[in-house]
């Protein structure tokens, strides 16, 4: 063997005497990209948030916290929030046991398994605003489901505005998340339920357990931490919902679909207040990551 | 057989899904026929058979002088073939750095590209737009390009690096003894034997690439510059009170996405569940 050789690595100590030169040339162009499109931006949208400022000319209207304090204040900020938070709840206690039901139904001794798997999923690779739009179309009054169905099946939903109506439209939009996310999750707890042992379920058979036992008893603790990465998913993702709500409406009809990004995006590109904008951004990711870094802290706590 | 488990919930099950799965498919199926149908036909009759059948809807959307499916096309595609490419060559570079080769500030320059992973492109999107248009890169493709490569790249390195760690030191030693240079290991050894990583780094940025909206809206102001997705809105805003033309768009955008589905479906669930469930 080559004295020269060190066993941690051929280009580490020893070998290269210009390690440092050659990881600074792999590394350059990665760095410089990150640094250019992600970080430098990010740190700037702190500094924007504490001025006034429609992104013309310098800025020089230094404001420090009143741009936060006045998206508190704001009436549709609140409603755009409290959306974010019913989709992250929504998503928790009607969609994941959704996806996880059908999961555990179809993940084993199932045949046709697969279709059924690919159909579940195919949802979501469409776009969101395909997506939107697509049901945009469903919920038409003219030309969806209200003309065919509704009005002749179900006469007393004969009415129902859908996208129509403040009162309606954000679950109409939350449907759609459903039908377009469901079989991520789904497909999340397949793959995590063949990872747990057939003989676990064999040996429980054995000892007559039936099939909620099983689910409730053996196999969810088991599925756990699939669980909560799933969770973590969504509620990551529940934040930063723009697309499907920009497809269905904007947010509207008055404000009643709004979440905190098509908030911002209203505030920094329709209104050019783009210190205001950055510091709704601001929030976003600081409650992103604050109920993030709580969630960890609460499952991590439970074993994962 | 299934111990424990009769045919009446065993056929139960099957009905359940079953529905499930037409749920699912519905509004789908609903939008792609619903283009052959002309629109007094979509208004009366949404489940039925079209009659007559509007190819026209279809040929309108596909002819240049009525719609700009083809440019929106041919845009969606050239964003996901340059953003593809260069998540893969710079992963690809920084994951083999900060996996192979020893350096000072190794661990720190990871944390700094992990820290990447908390950052939405969201919370960047007001002061990258300002910086795109200092940049002079706005209604440009690299104006979407670039920050799109850029968000996934935490991400993307953080599954290079984990798999480059666990190409054996062996080929590494003899890929020295042949006077191999780093980048030549790299791209010679290192790179094919790691096309699953790849395969997940590629599938998962042409997803994201194929689906933006968010980005592309504030980069091009430009009809001829617009995506797919974009492509979609604009179409839909045009012909407001045609929707069966719509409908003919839709689903013809949905069709790339839903080939590309068919072939690599085992790709892109085990890509997105892989990195994910098994640890």
């Amino acid at each position: 063997m080559n004295n020269k050789i060190n066993r941690s690595g051929y280009f580490s100590k020893g070998l290269f005497s210009r390690n440092s030169l050659t990881a600074f040339a792999f590394l350059a162009i990665p760095l410089a990209v990150y640094t250019i499109f992600v970080i430098y931006p990010v740190l700037q949208a702190i500094w924007f948030s504490m001025f006034k400022w429609d992104g013309l000319g310098p800025m020089t209207d230094f404001v420090g916290a009143k741009n936060f304090l006045k998206i508190f204040a704001d009436p549709v900020f609140r409603i755009a929030i409290g959306n974010n938070f019913k989709i992250v709840f929504l998503s928790l206690f009607i969609q994941l046991p959704l996806a996880l039901f059908i999961a555990l139904i179809i993940a084993r001794k199932f045949k046709g398994a697969v279709v059924y798997r690919a159909i579940f999923f195919l949802p979501y690779i469409l776009s969101e605003v395909i997506a939107g739009v697509l049901w945009s179309f469903i919920y038409n009054p003219q030309f969806g489901i209200q003309n065919t169905i509704l009005v002749k099946w179900i006469p007393f939903l004969a009415d129902f505005p859908f996208l129509g109506s403040p009162t309606t439209v954000f679950y109409s939009i939350f449907f759609v998340m459903i039908w377009k996310y469901f079989g991520l999750h789904m497909v999340l707890y397949i793959a995590g339920l063949q990872n747990i042992p057939q003989e676990i379920e064999e040996a429980a058979r054995l000892d007559g357990v039936n099939w909620w036992q099983m689910n409730l008893h053996i196999i969810l603790p088991l599925l756990k931490p699939t669980i909560f990465l799933s969770i973590f998913f969504s509620i990551v993702g529940s934040f930063q919902t723009f697309d499907i709500v920009w497809a269905m409406g904007k947010g509207e009809p008055v404000n009643a679909a709004e979440t905190m990004v098509t908030y911002m995006y209203k505030f920094g590109f329709q209104r050019f207040q783009l210190g205001y904008g950055s510091a709704v951004a601001i929030v976003i990711f600081l409650i992103t990551l604050i109920v993030g870094l709580v969630y960890q802290k609460l499952t991590a706590s439970k074993d994962i | 057989m299934i111990i424990g488990e009769n045919r009446a919930v065993v056929s139960f099950k099957y009905l359940l899904m079953t529905v499930f799965a037409i749920l699912t498919l519905l509004p789908i199926i609903l939008v792609v026929v619903g283009g052959f149908k002309t629109l007094a036909q979509l208004r009366l009759d949404l489940f039925g058979i079209p009659d007559p059948v509007m190819w026209s809807n279809y040929l309108d959307v596909v002819n240049p002088e009525r719609s700009m499916f083809f440019v929106n096309l041919l845009n969606s595609c050239i964003v996901m073939f340059i953003t593809v490419a260069l998540g893969l060559i710079l992963s690809s570079l920084a994951g083999f750095a900060l996996s192979r080769i020893k350096f000072k500030g190794k661990e720190i320059v990871f944390t700094f590209f992990l820290l990447g992973l908390l950052f939405p492109p969201a919370v960047a999107i007001l002061p990258l737009y300002i910086e795109l248009k200092t940049l002079s890169l706005l209604n440009n493709y690299m104006g979407v390009v670039l920050p799109q490569v850029a968000f996934a790249l935490p991400f993307q390195i953080m599954l290079t690096r984990s798999f480059f760690n666990q190409i054996p030191i062996e080929l590494e030693e003899s890929a020295y003894l042949d006077n191999c240079t780093p980048l030549g290991f790299l791209i010679h050894i290192v790179m094919p034997l790691s096309k699953p990583i790849l395969t997940t780094v590629a599938l998962l940025a042409m997803v994201t690439s194929w689906n933006n909206y968010f980005l592309p809206l504030l980069v091009f102001n430009d009809e001829k510059l617009f995506t797919l997705p974009m492509g979609v809105m604009s179409f839909q805003g045009q012909y407001i009170n045609d929707w069966s033309l719509v409908l003919a768009f839709i689903s013809l955008a949905m069709i790339p996405a839903i080939i590309f589905y068919l072939i690599a479906q085992k790709y892109i669930i085990d890509g997105l569940t892989g990195g994910a469930v098994k640890q």
